[in-house]
């Protein structure tokens, strides 16, 4: 683990890492740019081991390219990224990653089951097949996010919810100690919603990071303890109950939020006058 | 079968019975990948390959062909590459650029061959669209090669490949660069094309990757399965193009094996169980003709609900204006349900039997569940839905129903059956 501390050009500084173990993501300074116009700065955040971290931001803020440059999977314009004090594409067996739901094609011509031993494919590495020990995992795997009965349904067949679920199986069968997960609650049906809750809390409980993509504002100090708050810039990072405040709400959201929570505003003061009127007429 | 006695007939078939296998199993990959049309681009960029090709050694052999359309075959796809990438063109017009630009070089460089005075030019204007018929011993031998490298390739890898065209992102993410699978495919076409080059020509070429495995996909909904089918059919489509080029028809045999992996393809679009036109449209007529027997019962359920009294006669006509449905569509329901037992006729005044109101009542209620699972249905936890499932109850748990029931209640929505008609059958 710690030959980390021999490749640091431009590494980790020393000072931070003597002592601790590297955290499971580090992101430093990042800047991503996509036909040389930046569509990401000033990144620059450690997740510590064993938190739920949520990436909040407005449409078009870069949460999805900010996850894919954590993963390895962009070019990175500057900065860098370290997992567990290595390069992503180091540590793959380490991350597990949770796609979109929309960005596959769910007519494809396979299974539950076979969705989720894909999860298994980067520990078997090029030409060997999946065996009985990958199904078995896999229908473990499908087990745990309530699927079991579904493996052998061929994928387009299976609900929003059902199909997320299986995404997510696909991601334990990696069996990793990170998870970057972009938006694993669109568009999933209120019991699916409760079922990944609870999974993600057992996956913390393990002592695993987990980072997701989050869209509903109304949840997010229910299931995170930290926040990024992400427009373009990283507006800022912390737990969840110092850093979730309006004001960097409004920072992240610009005027639209502001509409919306006058609107707010607005309605609260509003209803106890409306009862008022109703005792007096 | 004195056919077959001919040495080269038999060469010719065999030769084409590899070409449509192997461009099956490979076809299978790009289609689910959508490159389909990457195919057609790299056949055609052969073309220029292969000319020049002839033009630096100056003899016909199917190796060196090879080599020079898998290097144009590299620059086609890096040239569609780059221009997707460093301009505004979208991929499909890159791919019609260079597409057409490679043949156009390739027939310029054909003429150039031809003018030059070579007399063994041998045949190289067959490759545009190919003649079997002048296949020989020899080039059946690099097509067996090629054929088994292809298959071998493509079975070694499934794994990858299968990863690769569901999600390329996920593969990244798991170690198996895309751009190396692309690059692998697109390889792998080449040598498919090259296959494919002397038999069908390199302008069809792009029908034996995409026929058979769209035929494929249409049987089936397991990817081993769809590439096994697709092999087949290839290999089907091209013994069928042979022998009716030797029998009867004296036609070129490539657009002959065209033809027959279309022929194929027809029969699974219309037939193929699930996925073909004539089972979509028998569950079309099936659905049409439940929904407009429900819609009967509960329009007169609703007349009889709002007047209150549930012996009440109506006319075709008044059913018919009710949810402004065409009359002759009313008169063939109305005696269907007559038929089953379910409505009674007097002249022409129609009402329930007990049977009929009965089931009116189930498919009312059923109905108006429906409406308020769809209303609510963010804030119940419905955890399974099946929306093919008929009655509600087929799919939703006992306490959901009950809950729905709750609201249809608040709403003044829920459906009552008279005294006289219980009792009550509970649904299962």
């Amino acid at each position: 683990m710690d030959e980390r501390v021999t490749t640091t050009e431009e590494g980790p500084t020393k000072k931070s890492t003597v002592t601790a173990k590297p955290p499971p993501l580090e992101v430093h300074d990042l800047t991503v740019a996509y036909h040389r116009r930046p569509v990401l700065w000033d990144i620059d955040f450690a997740v510590p081991k064993g938190r739920l971290v949520g990436i909040i931001g407005p449409n078009g803020s870069g949460k999805t390219t900010l996850v894919k440059a954590c993963l390895g999977l962009v070019p990175l314009a500057s900065g860098w990224v370290r997992c567990f004090g290595k390069q992503p594409s180091e540590q793959r067996k380490r991350v597990g990653y949770v796609p979109q739901r929309e960005s596959v094609d769910w007519d494809f011509p396979i299974d539950a089951i076979d969705v989720v031993m894909m999860g298994r494919y980067g520990g078997l590495g090029w030409f060997r097949k999946p065996g009985s020990k990958e199904r078995k995992i896999a229908g473990e795997c499908l087990r745990k996010v309530g699927m079991a009965d579904y493996a052998k349904r061929q994928i387009s067949q299976l609900s929003g919810g059902q199909q997320q679920r299986v995404f997510l199986a696909r991601a334990l069968a990696q069996r990793s100690d990170l998870y970057l997960m972009d938006e694993p609650f669109q568009g999933v049906d209120a019991a699916t919603e409760t079922a990944i809750v609870g999974l993600l809390n057992d996956i913390k409980a393990q002592g695993k990071t987990v980072l997701c993509v989050h869209h509903d504002l109304q949840t997010v100090t229910e299931y995170f303890d930290w926040v990024l708050l992400l427009n373009m810039r990283q507006i800022v990072f912390g737990p969840t109950e110092e850093v979730f405040t309006n004001e960097n709400l409004r920072r992240t959201y610009g005027g639209r939020l502001n509409i919306i929570s006058d609107v707010a505003d607005a309605v609260a003061r509003k209803l106890p006058d409306k009862s008022k009127d109703k005792w007096t007429g | 079968m004195d056919w077959l006695d001919d040495a080269n007939t038999r060469w010719v078939l065999l030769g084409c019975t590899m070409l449509g296998a192997s461009s099956g199993i490979l076809g299978s990959f790009a289609l689910l990948r959508r490159r389909s049309l990457m195919g057609d681009a790299l056949a055609h960029a052969a073309l220029p390959g292969v000319c020049i090709a002839f033009m630096v050694t100056g003899a016909r052999s199917l190796e060196h062909f090879m080599i020079g359309a898998l290097i144009a075959g590299v620059v086609a796809a890096l040239a569609i590459q780059a221009i997707t990438r460093y301009s505004r063109v979208k991929e499909d017009a890159a791919l019609g650029l260079v597409l057409s630009v490679f043949f156009a070089v390739g027939i310029v460089l054909l003429t150039l061959i031809q003018h030059s005075g070579r007399g063994n030019q041998a045949g190289l204007d067959k490759f545009i669209f190919g003649q079997a018929a002048s296949l020989v011993g020899s080039d059946v031998r690099v097509m067996a090669i090629c054929a088994v490298v292809v298959t071998v390739t493509s079975l070694a890898l499934f794994k990858e490949f299968k990863l690769l065209c569901f999600d390329a992102g996920f593969a990244h993410g798991q170690g198996y660069s895309p751009g190396v699978l692309d690059g692998l495919l697109n390889l792998l076409i080449v040598v498919v094309v090259v296959i494919g080059m002397q038999a069908v020509g390199v302008v069809l070429m792009a029908a034996m990757l995409i026929t058979p495995a769209a035929a494929a996909r249409l049987w089936t909904d397991r990817l081993g399965v769809m590439v096994m089918v697709a092999c087949i059919i290839g290999a089907v489509s091209g013994v069928l193009g042979t022998i009716l080029s030797a029998q009867a028809l004296r036609m070129p045999t490539g657009p002959l094996i065209v033809l027959s992996a279309t022929a194929v393809f027809l029969f699974s679009f219309l037939l193929a169980p699930k996925k073909g036109l004539l089972s979509r449209l028998r569950r079309l007529v099936l659905v049409r003709s439940m929904v407009g027997r429900e819609n009967v019962l509960r329009s007169l359920y609703e007349i009889a609900e709002a007047t209150g009294s549930w012996d009440v006669k109506v006319t075709e006509g008044e059913l018919a204006a009710r949810r402004d449905t065409p009359i002759k569509n009313v008169k063939r329901r109305v005696s269907r349900l007559w038929r089953e037992g379910l409505l009674a006729r007097q002249a022409n005044q129609l009402s329930f039997t007990p049977r009929g109101l009965q089931e009116a009542y189930r498919v009312v209620r059923n109905h108006r569940l429906w409406e308020m699972f769809l209303m609510h249905e963010s804030q119940l936890a419905a955890d399974h839905v099946d929306r093919d499932a008929d009655f509600i109850e087929h799919f939703l748990s006992r306490e959901i129903v009950a809950e729905l029931e709750r609201l249809l209640q608040i709403h003044g929505r829920e459906p009552k059956l008279p005294a006289s008609v219980h009792p009550l059958q509970e649904s299962s």
